[in-house]
């Protein structure tokens, strides 16, 4: 197996958020700047390498019956423990996502590379599953939240350029969400062809 | 090796023993981020109180905790830190995510000189950015502000700018101002008293 490919695929051809679409509720939620979509991509992704090789240490001891119930509980260990670590250490980055961070547990993202990866591969393979994944996961994100901050706020990363006047408030709210993720969408299919 | 057998015992052994060991790692962290957790609280509060009070020179001579029932007929608790410029008063209100927790300056008498929001859970982007739309030179500002008739939102006929499609944020948190204010003036009589 191919170290390289696997990050390869998580970026470009399995993208979670553009090829995948899974975890469209936190993608949609949390990307109203550029900055918590970083973070929150950065969040799933330090979880996603925890369970990942952790769930794949454990695949030959888990019977097949019971595998789900022991992945979410291992996927809901891991997210409270980076809960408690960001409320104790960053307290800023708890500010602006605290909410969000608990729904990291049901983010389907995590369970599905458990599923369909970590439980088939080795550690070391789905450690860097989690890597290509996660980074997919965050640029998506991140790109995201770069094209709403900018179109609804007029600024990028908290730097203003476009006087407020301008800004057009549905790219922050929902529709904006929905609006910007299918074009993105749109443009990256263009691209892979 | 082999994959274990999904029999009765195996799997209440696996899924007992994950969960086990997870909640003992837990416990372990939690342990591990009782005393940072606590002191990130404190230091988010001294350091807000210096804030609100729009001084850097500020002791607190006295704290007083005082319960008493809201506009809406909900008991709340107030904390109050007397200090020598007037006081800060911690309130409480219902916000659209969850309990927001506010932190507002008052002088002698009664008028706003700052506040700063102590914990909230209202949505990124939007209702989370009351803690910067009612500070001096923002859209929403009522710093200088004296809440004596209660301070509403321009929609329900008062004077103060909603933050843009946040109208619930902002409602409760003028409420959380209105109720601290009240807090801080019965507090005042009764010293009188």
């Amino acid at each position: 197996m191919n170290y390289l490919n696997i990050i390869k695929n998580g970026i470009i051809k399995d993208n979670p958020t553009f090829v995948l679409m899974l975890g469209m509720c936190p993608t949609l939620a949390t990307t109203t700047s550029a900055l918590n979509g970083l973070s929150m991509g950065l969040a799933t992704m330090t979880v996603l390498l925890c369970t990942n090789v952790v769930i794949s240490c454990i695949k030959n001891i888990t019977p097949d019956k019971v595998r789900i119930p022991v992945f979410i509980v291992v996927i809901a260990a891991f997210v409270t423990l980076l809960q408690m670590a960001i409320k104790a250490y960053l307290p800023d980055i708890d500010k602006a996502l605290g909410l969000f961070i608990p729904l990291i547990v049901v983010n389907c993202i995590i369970l599905g590379r458990a599923e369909a990866f970590a439980a088939k591969n080795t550690p070391l393979a789905s450690l860097v599953d989690g890597v290509g994944i996660g980074l997919g996961f965050t640029l998506g994100l991140t790109l995201l939240g770069i094209v709403r901050e900018i179109l609804g706020s007029g600024s990028i990363f908290g730097w203003t350029f476009i006087p407020e006047h301008y800004n057009i408030l549905l790219f922050v709210l929902a529709p904006g969400a929905f609006i910007t993720l299918g074009y993105l969408i749109a443009i990256v299919n263009k691209l892979k062809k | 090796m082999k994959k274990l057998e999904s029999s009765l015992l195996n799997m209440v052994l696996v899924l007992t023993g994950v969960a086990v060991l997870m909640g003992m790692v837990l416990a372990y962290m939690n342990h591990l981020t009782t005393d940072p957790i606590a002191q990130q609280k404190e230091k988010a509060l001294n350091e807000g109180i210096k804030a609100v009070m729009a001084s850097s020179d500020i002791e607190v001579t006295a704290t007083d905790t005082l319960r008493q029932t809201d506009a809406k007929g909900k008991e709340q608790t107030y904390i109050i830190y007397q200090n020598k410029k007037g006081a800060a008063v911690e309130s409480t209100t219902l916000g659209f995510g969850g309990p927001l927790k506010v932190l507002v300056g008052f002088d002698a008498q009664g008028t706003i000189l700052g506040y700063t929001i102590l914990e909230h859970q209202e949505t990124p982007g939007l209702g989370a950015k009351a803690d910067q739309w009612f500070k001096q030179g923002q859209n929403g500002c009522i710093v200088g502000m004296n809440p004596k008739d209660s301070l509403f939102v321009k929609k329900d006929g008062g004077q103060v700018d909603a933050i843009t499609a946040s109208t619930i944020t902002s409602r409760a948190f003028l409420l959380a101002v209105n109720n601290a204010y009240k807090a801080y003036m019965n507090e005042r009589k009764e010293d009188k008293q």
